[in-house]
């Protein structure tokens, strides 16, 4: 363990020259042991150090983070709970695996309450509560890496994938998100870790969906990670990624960047259905890119967090692409989910549909921003928007922020908006055959969520269904 | 079972909605194997009638007392009187996007039947009930009266009540938006289901649907009261002289 240590020092004392120069850089050693909160380009330096990168992400890293240091805080959105992140009170990288153990005594009563509820195993509790940086499921993740690779498709974590596939890495990292497409996407890129590299080779079909879930770690489930996923020619996948049960973390900001690539007919469908602890701030930015004939679907499962933004977007610059977004957010007491979808239409004969359903309940609040763009040059386009809102109890809120803007004249547009409550009608009906008022009103809720449910596969329907119940119990209508 | 015992019961009856009161003091009693028909003109209070008997909690009942099997209903919620053996189908259901008519009949039994009890017959019941219904096996998946027709949503009523198999079924203008065919269709449904042991209340604006189901009396609702009642004869001789003349009954008795 000393001599680990020391080999570490030596390393370290064998920087760069310059790097003191240029950013101050002056002690590594005391960030790894103190685990230091703030950001600056030592603790940048320090990331990609330690990570063992390549020059070329270093420097990616350094420029991101002077483009996170100049941009302001958005303005628009819920600029009162934006403002409230304090980022000198963050931790931006990994901190030694002793540190990271927190205690089982420190999660949060109604988290706890939830992984009985759900009936989540002992040691998958433990991981989700941040106290186990390992979920045991290596031997699942491992078998099925054999079969994969047959068929000559990657899937790792993010920092192996750079550090075996570099070159595939370097040729699109970056490409759909660039550092300075907003503040969070730059914060991302200059301190990311984990989050998962897929590469898809041409004319192969994985035929199950690949799973995140096989490969939890306490990388993956990182507060910064970082995904990247390339369907070469011909090619589909299906990713899912989370779970529905809440993932605690003291940490109180999750800013994670997905990049998917889907070239000349390739599908793409990624799932995810995320559970954070209502302490956290999830700023997410998500965005693909589909080639000629290609198609990408997100199906995004917005729950918990204390602000969410994130909006899916898909740019369709081949003719013929296609693209779906399915997006579900409940807000619950005190939260906000500001969620939405973005379809860019740069080329003729491309065709998106956006479905968006949020539930707001107590004071929670659903926001739906969305954006539908075509260019001059995409004619023949197809857009079709459908947004459904629904508010349980007197104090819930829900808005919706629909922007279009289209320059061709030949594109159908479709645009539907809805917000409703559960009626009365439908209560009495319901509770006419036997059901009681939270058994009706669940049912009611079920309904509504049922578009996206069942684009779920089984076990993630039957714990969202779970889920919901027990968020529902005792909302008052 | 004894034909002197009473299944059903509601005496003096009076309903308000948003204070306004639509029934004023109605009485009726129900034995086992009985079928009785509530006719009157849109607007005599015999569907807010209905929704109050059911529970509706806009449908206030102010007095009277109801009774099913000799228990008390009136402090009962609807989904409790719906599990004391109380039946509405309804003049208009409503629709719940998202759930198959399959989930809602599963849930709906399993809430009869209590939470763990077994299920494990359920589909054959839906399926055989669906097929002596003349209703298409897709409807099982099919979101509950989500574009349906007016057809198609009182056949689905009649199979929810066949599924639970009530003690007492109250059918609210089941007959109205039917055509013939369905009409027929629907009408033996609830023969098949009327047993000796049951009961039902038809509640009915015209007399076609008593060409298919025979009842055993006839009451008239007039303005929020049962102002007459007879045997089958007399929703024959509605039908032929029209409302006019029991209002002309009415009229002349008020003149004696």
């Amino acid at each position: 363990m000393a001599d680990a240590v020391n080999k570490q020092k030596q390393d370290l004392s064998s920087l760069n020259e310059d790097y003191a120069s240029r950013y101050g850089f002056r002690d590594p050693v005391d960030y790894f042991h103190k685990g230091a909160k703030g950001i600056n380009h030592e603790v940048v330096e320090m990331i990609s150090r330690m990570k063992k990168e390549p020059r070329w992400m270093t420097e990616v890293r350094h420029q991101a983070l002077d483009v996170f240091l100049s941009k302001p805080t958005p303005r628009w959105g819920n600029t009162e709970l934006l403002g409230e992140i304090d980022y000198d009170d963050i931790y931006y990288f990994m901190k030694p695996i002793e540190n990271q153990q927190a205690s089982w005594d420190d999660v949060p009563e109604y988290i706890k309450k939830t992984f009985d509820r759900l009936g989540i195993p002992e040691a998958e509790q433990k991981f989700l509560g941040g106290v186990s940086a390992q979920y045991e499921s290596e031997v699942v993740y491992h078998s099925m890496q054999e079969d994969l690779k047959k068929q000559g498709i990657i899937f790792l974590d993010m920092d192996s994938g750079l550090r075996e596939h570099p070159d595939i890495v370097r040729k699109f990292f970056g490409t759909v998100i660039p550092a300075t497409d907003n503040k969070y996407a730059a914060l991302n890129t200059s301190v990311w870790s984990g989050g998962s590299f897929i590469y898809v080779p041409p004319g192969v079909e994985v035929r199950a969906p690949l799973q995140a879930y096989f490969r939890i770690n306490a990388e993956n489930m990182g507060q910064f990670e970082r995904t990247l996923i390339i369907a070469d020619k011909g090619s589909r996948v299906h990713y899912i990624e989370g779970c529905t049960a809440p993932v605690y973390s003291t940490d109180s900001l999750h800013s994670a960047v997905v990049e998917l690539i889907a070239l000349e007919g390739a599908y793409i469908r990624y799932t995810t259905i995320q559970n954070w602890s209502r302490n956290i701030y999830n700023l997410v930015t998500k965005r693909s890119t589909a080639h000629k004939n290609a198609t990408v679907e997100w199906v995004d499962g917005n729950l918990g967090s204390r602000l969410t933004m994130k909006y899916p977007c898909i740019q369709l610059v081949g003719e013929g692409a296609r693209g779906e977004i399915l997006s579900v957010a409940l807000a619950g007491k005190d939260q906000h989910q500001d969620a939405g979808a973005k379809v860019i239409h740069a080329a003729p004969n491309t065709s998106s549909r956006i479905t968006s359903k949020s539930i707001s309940k107590d004071n929670g609040r659903a926001t739906y921003r969305g954006l539908a763009k075509v260019h001059k040059n995409a004619a023949n386009c197809r857009i079709s928007v459908e947004c459904d809102a629904l508010l349980i109890g007197e104090q819930a809120r829900s808005d919706t922020y629909p922007t279009m803007e289209i320059d061709n004249d030949r594109v159908r547009v479709e645009h539907e908006a809805r917000v409703s409550k559960v009626a009365e009608e439908q209560l009495f009906y319901l509770r006419s055959r036997g059901l009681s008022e939270d058994e009706a009103r669940l049912l009611i809720v079920n309904g509504f969520m049922e578009p996206f449910t069942k684009e779920l596969p089984l076990e993630y329907a039957v714990e969202l269904n779970r889920l919901i119940a027990l968020e529902m119990e005792g909302s008052v209508g | 079972m004894s034909k002197n015992k009473i299944l059903f019961e509601f005496k003096d009856i009076h309903v308000a909605v948003e204070g306004k009161e639509v029934v004023r003091g109605v009485s009726l009693a129900i034995r086992p194997g009985e079928i009785h028909a509530i006719m009157g003109k849109n607007g005599s209070g015999k569907s807010s009638l209905s929704n109050a008997l059911a529970g509706h909690p806009a449908y206030e009942i102010t007095s009277g007392s109801v009774t099913l099997d000799g228990r008390d209903l009136m402090d009962m919620e609807a989904d409790e009187r719906s599990r004391a053996g109380l039946f509405l189908a309804f003049q208009y259901p409503v629709a719940i996007p998202g759930v198959s008519v399959s989930n809602f009949l599963r849930t709906a039994l399993q809430a009869h039947r209590g939470k763990d009890a077994d299920m494990t017959d359920f589909r054959r019941l839906l399926k055989s009930e669906m097929k002596a219904l003349g209703v298409d096996e897709v409807f099982a998946t099919r979101y509950l009266n989500d574009g349906f027709s007016g057809g198609e949503k009182k056949r689905i009523e009649i199979l929810q009540m066949s599924v639970l198999n009530p003690r007492m079924a109250i059918l609210d203008e089941t007959d109205s938006g039917l055509d013939i065919d369905a009409l027929k269709t629907v009408s033996e449904g609830i023969n098949r289901f009327h047993s000796d042991s049951n009961g039902i209340l038809l509640v009915t604006h015209y007399q076609r649907l008593l060409n298919y189901i025979k009842p055993d009396y006839v009451h008239v609702m007039m303005d929020g009261q049962l102002v007459k009642s007879g045997g089958p004869e007399l929703a024959l001789k509605l039908e032929e002289l029209g409302y006019e003349w029991v209002e002309a009954e009415l009229a002349q008795k008020a003149g004696v």
